[in-house]
């Protein structure tokens, strides 16, 4: 590789991969006084200066490849890692993106300054400026791969969230001997409504439920999306041979349903989870009896 | 296929090939002709996977004992065999279903006409 970096472009990258290796360690104990590497490795200097030695290595890996300018750059992979870690640690820490960034451009002065003071006195002045110009985009790419990094981190905290929360928020209860209800909280995309099926139908097979309740009471806005996941949530139950009923349909999803022209088709539904339970109870031939008033029915 | 009393209990069992599935419809509807039998009660609870050609058997299944004079029920699906018919749109709108064969015989004793002289059909499918 190195042969290639001796083309027309070649001299500079090879000054200054030179330059990263005879210098990194310098360069090293000055990043450690950076803010960026002050705040993230607040236990002991030395680790501070063991990282940023670590980055500069790979800095000099990639413009020995002659790869200044590309992000997946095998050189990177080594610190992939640790730049991850630093930046999750800056964002954890409040900062923005932009933050994290401008910390980051922070460190590209003093490696500068230090280049332009390790090239020879008598050295041309387009000699030292097509220099310092490797240096910065190298730096600049080191910046997109701690952004590219910092974002896929972020990304991968939003799934592992996602699905956490498809597990918390769909619990089955019990009501009765026979009777599941779901209270369904918040949007139903098609995940979460898999995930509803899926729950409601297990616990119908373990409970040998014969009556399910779906209380839509905590869903914002029903459209035909969601209305068509309820459909189909309620031909599963009936295909299991338990009958489906979906309740707290507040009045003015009842209006909105009704101007879209949804149709719930022979789904019972009920205004609320009251109403479906007694619904259920008088179904099942169970009676609900108030105390003191001569045992008269109340439902 | 058991017959118990007026009613026809049918196991399926495993994987279900499209030939003995077909099988199967032609022996039911002989069987209820020949038995005089009210209902008939498909156990599917070993069923595991279902395709398409099966969910239509079953469908018609249903809709042949209907004008015989008997009465269907699924009994024991699975939820993933459930879901998979109904995201084929299979969602068997004749057929009776239920949890488990006690409360398919159950559904059967208070559906069914007392034989297949009462009634002029009005509790059929």
């Amino acid at each position: 590789m190195p042969e290639q970096a001796e083309g027309t472009a070649g001299a500079p990258t090879r000054e200054v991969r030179d330059f990263l290796r005879r210098r990194g360690e310098q360069i090293a104990q000055r990043w450690a006084d950076e803010p960026l590497f002050r705040a993230v490795f607040t236990v002991s200097r030395d680790e501070a200066v063991e990282a940023g030695k670590a980055v500069v290595d790979a800095l000099a890996q990639v413009a020995d490849a002659a790869r200044v300018e590309d992000p997946d750059a095998a050189g990177f992979t080594a610190v992939r890692e640790q730049l991850a870690r630093m930046g999750a640690a800056r964002s954890r820490a409040g900062l923005s993106t932009a933050q994290v960034s401008s910390e980051l451009a922070a460190l590209r002065p003093p490696v500068e300054n230090l280049l332009v003071a390790d090239l020879p006195e008598d050295a041309a002045v387009e000699h030292v400026r097509s220099c310092v110009t490797t240096l910065n985009v190298l730096m600049g790419t080191l910046r997109v791969v701690v952004m590219q990094t910092a974002l896929s981190e972020g990304q991968a905290l939003i799934d592992r969230q996602r699905l956490q929360l498809l597990e918390v928020a769909t619990p089955v209860i019990k009501l009765w001997d026979g009777i599941v209800a779901v209270p369904l909280i918040g949007t139903l995309d098609s995940a979460r409504s898999q995930v509803v099926m899926e729950t409601l139908l297990e616990s119908i097979v373990e409970q040998q439920a014969r009556y399910a309740i779906l209380d839509i009471t905590g869903v914002p806005t029903v459209d035909s999306l969601v209305a068509q996941h309820l459909m189909k949530t309620v031909a599963a139950a009936r295909l299991m041979g338990a009958e489906c009923i979906v309740s707290g349909i507040r009045p003015a999803i009842a209006q909105t349903m009704v101007h879209l022209g949804l149709d719930l088709g022979t789904v019972v539904t009920r205004a609320s989870l009251a109403d479906a339970l007694g619904y259920v109870l008088h179904q099942l031939g169970v009676g609900i009896v108030t105390p003191g008033t001569n045992g008269s029915v109340a439902r | 296929m058991l017959r118990l009393g007026e009613v026809l209990l049918v196991t399926l069992q495993g994987d279900l090939h499209d030939s003995t599935a077909q099988q199967l419809q032609e022996d039911l509807a002989e069987t209820i002709v020949r038995s005089g039998a009210t209902g008939v009660i498909i156990d599917v609870s070993g069923v595991e996977i279902v395709d398409s050609f099966l969910g239509r058997i079953l469908a018609e299944i249903a809709g042949q004992t209907g004008l015989l004079a008997a009465r269907t029920v699924l009994v024991g699906m699975r939820p993933a065999v459930a879901i998979t018919l109904v995201e084929l749109g299979l969602t068997l709108p004749g057929v009776h279903t239920a949890l488990s064969t006690d409360v398919a015989m159950e559904v059967l004793r208070q559906q069914a006409p007392s034989s297949r002289f009462g009634g002029l059909g009005q509790e059929r499918l």
